[in-house]
């Protein structure tokens, strides 16, 4: 992924992030994201997301589960091997229920929960760049990205008047890439030398 | 200023003025310090437990199913009591963390992640159970659906002891989903605290490279949602299957339609009972009384003696529908039940079921840290032989008079259930060390509606006039 330089600002209140948030949508600077150390009611509606259409996922796989189970159930008590209970239909319905219950619960579960790391972009041994250390304990970070180098001092003194309390410039890697989170990468050593 | 309401009237869940840096620094602080003395001898004694465990139940695969007390009468001994009781206590998890999210109960947070923990463990020791009750253990794959040179032979899709294998296994993989979702993003938090290169690899690992963006959370509270709306059916279906394997045969005493009500609700008052036991404990030792507070515990004593006493309905309720349907053998299984020769058993089960969280109704009680302990184990005790006493006191006399039995544990039935309860401890105390006992972002998320800090100043907005709230809030920036 490319390397990019972006302008970071914290604050520590949620209270001040919001209106931070609206400053910035509307200063025309580029937005790279929002890092918060909690679920923020309301910051995703402030940012202009469209609502997660995970349920449609979680949906959809389990409809494949009820079909699976139904299906598969049918065929082994009709077709493939038909054994007589008791005198019972070899279609019994009711008794089926159960299973295909669970495997609609588990097909669901199990397919939402990877279609939710896929689009999250987490996994094992993912590494990202993280802005500050404290953006998963106190901290809510507005990141900026830098797309005119002249601009840099602008964009910082603009964080600053938003109430951040502290703001920095940052050279990362926007995206994701395999890594090891007790080793610093190449261009952060870079960096410091 | 912060404008999300909660009535003042309501107590506090955080305690102590926390800030979201000390929410953060309170959870980890046992995670980032050495065990204490009291850790490395409760592990090592639940390793001990676990081992022996280990030995019965090699000796038990080793000489055969003989070595249990069971026979040819009683099919159905401790292992099948043993298996339905840590299913029951595994049910107070999920309902903690699917049921009250969607009934949006706050105090949920502080009590979640350790409940999550223990639903899991507790089926991992469930599932031990069934499968060597089996036997031949090498063989437990059969019971899978997979296509074999028999046939394909496929297992009976009718039988409610299939189910059961479809309905554990789903609950486990459910709630560990569900559970792990919610770690993700508190071991990210203990990741970029970490000053140890292992630590911060081992949790960089754990945490999936979370690192919190606003699309990222917004997408976790759907995932919560919906899984949430799973389990909630999930966590029901799961007792009621397990009570179909009794309710679907046709022996009296277990041939009844109050069953899977009944189990629920069972379930749920065992599984608060041993959220209670382990996090009056866990508060103590780990100095989180002010994120578990007497409120939650109060709180979950509410649900005992609710379910407590709907358990106590459904026992009387059997007894009434067995002298009412006018079927002699139903009459006389009950009869043995309450005076035959497993009577202490009965009346254990009642003292410890019925009569006991009847002292809930009282708020000192419910209140009070010592009683509660003493009360959550007393009310175990009472589900174990609420279980025992279904199966074995419905098996031990059938039909034939000349086959009528009376049934005891050997040692290897007793080391197999000891060892379990090795393996749920071991597992606990791996778990409250290495992994947030408390669900950190969750509480950071209750913290300004809930924290005492914060409602003292909604007090302040509350006795505040029309006026003057308006002038305060259109002059805050």
């Amino acid at each position: 992924m490319a390397i990019k330089k972006f302008a970071v600002a914290c604050y520590d209140d949620e209270a001040v992030l919001f209106p931070a948030v609206e400053k910035v949508r509307h200063s025309g600077y580029k937005l790279h994201d929002v890092y918060t150390p909690f679920p923020v009611h309301g910051l995703d509606v402030a940012l202009g997301h469209k609502e997660s259409d995970l349920h449609v996922a979680g949906f959809c796989f389990g409809i494949t589960g009820t079909a699976t189970a139904l299906s598969f159930m049918s065929w082994v008590f009709t077709k493939d091997w038909s054994i007589n209970y008791g005198g019972k239909p070899f279609f019994a319905l009711p008794a089926f229920i159960p299973i295909t219950f669970e495997l609609t619960v588990m097909f669901a579960a199990v397919g939402m929960v990877l279609t939710y790391c896929y689009l999250n972009q987490i996994m094992p041994g993912v590494k990202k760049h993280i802005f500050h250390p404290r953006q998963t304990d106190d901290l809510f970070v507005v990141a900026i990205e830098i797309t005119d180098p002249a601009a840099e001092l602008e964009i910082i003194d603009f964080l600053k008047t938003t109430g951040a309390t502290e703001t920095n410039v940052q050279v990362a890697e926007e995206g994701w890439w395999y890594g090891r989170w007790d080793k610093e990468e190449e261009y952060q050593k870079q960096q410091l030398a | 200023m912060h404008l999300k309401y909660e009535s003042f009237v309501r107590e506090a869940l955080i305690n102590g003025d926390k800030t979201y840096g000390q929410v953060t620094e309170d959870i980890c602080r046992p995670i980032e310090q050495k065990p204490s003395k009291l850790w490395y001898m409760g592990f090592a004694f639940s390793l001990l437990l676990l081992s022996f465990g280990a030995f019965s139940v090699f000796w038990e695969v080793y000489w055969g199913i003989g070595t249990w007390g069971i026979n040819r009468t009683v099919g159905w001994g401790w292992d099948i009591t043993n298996f339905v009781w840590w299913v029951g206590i595994g049910h107070a998890g999920t309902l903690i963390s699917a049921i009250l999210l969607l009934f949006r109960q706050g105090w949920r947070t502080g009590v979640n992640r350790a409940a999550e923990a223990m639903t899991i463990f507790a089926v991992m020791c469930a599932g031990q159970f069934p499968i060597f009750h089996m036997g031949r253990v090498w063989n437990a794959f059969y019971v899978l659906p997979y296509p074999n040179t028999r046939g394909s032979l496929w297992p009976n899709f009718n039988s409610a002891l299939l189910w059961d294998v479809f309905a554990i296994s789903t609950y486990f993989t459910v709630s560990l989903l569900f559970w792990y979702s919610g770690l993700v993003p508190d071991f990210a938090t203990i990741r970029d605290r970490a000053k140890t290169k292992l630590r911060k690899r081992l949790y960089g690992l754990a945490s999936f490279g979370w690192t919190g963006t606003a699309k990222n959370w917004q997408r976790f509270e759907s995932l919560c949602l919906v899984l949430a709306g799973l389990s909630t059916p999930l966590v029901l279906s799961v007792h009621t299957i397990v009570s179909f394997d009794f309710a679907t045969s046709v022996i009296p005493g277990w041939h009844a339609t109050i069953f899977p009500p009944y189990f629920v609700a069972g379930a749920v008052f065992s599984g608060f009972a041993m959220v209670n036991t382990l996090l009056v404990l866990v508060r103590k030792i780990f100095r989180l009384e002010d994120y578990i507070t007497i409120g939650h515990i109060e709180a979950m004593n509410k649900v005992i003696v609710l379910t407590g006493s709907i358990v106590g309905v459904a026992y009387l309720t059997e007894l009434f529908m067995a002298w009412y349907s006018q079927v002699v053998y139903e009459q006389q299984a009950f009869k043995w039940r309450v005076l035959g020769p497993y009577w202490w058993s009965y009346w254990a089960m009642m003292a410890c079921n019925v009569v006991s969280p009847q002292f809930f109704w009282f708020k000192k009680l419910r209140r009070n840290i010592v009683f509660t302990f003493i009360l959550s184990i007393v009310v175990n005790i009472g589900m174990w032989f609420e279980r025992f006493v279904i199966i074995v006191t419905s098996l031990y006399r059938d039909y034939l008079p000349s086959s009528w039995t009376y049934y005891s544990p050997t040692w290897t039935e007793l080391g197999f259930y000891i060892g379990t309860f090795g393996l749920f401890f071991t597992c606990f105390f791996l778990f409250a060390k290495y992994f947030p006992v408390i669900a950190i972002a969750e509480i950071k998320f209750t913290l300004k509606t809930s924290g005492d800090n914060y409602k003292r100043e909604m007090k302040r907005l509350d006795e505040m006039s029309v006026p003057e709230f308006i002038h305060e809030v259109e002059h805050a920036h």
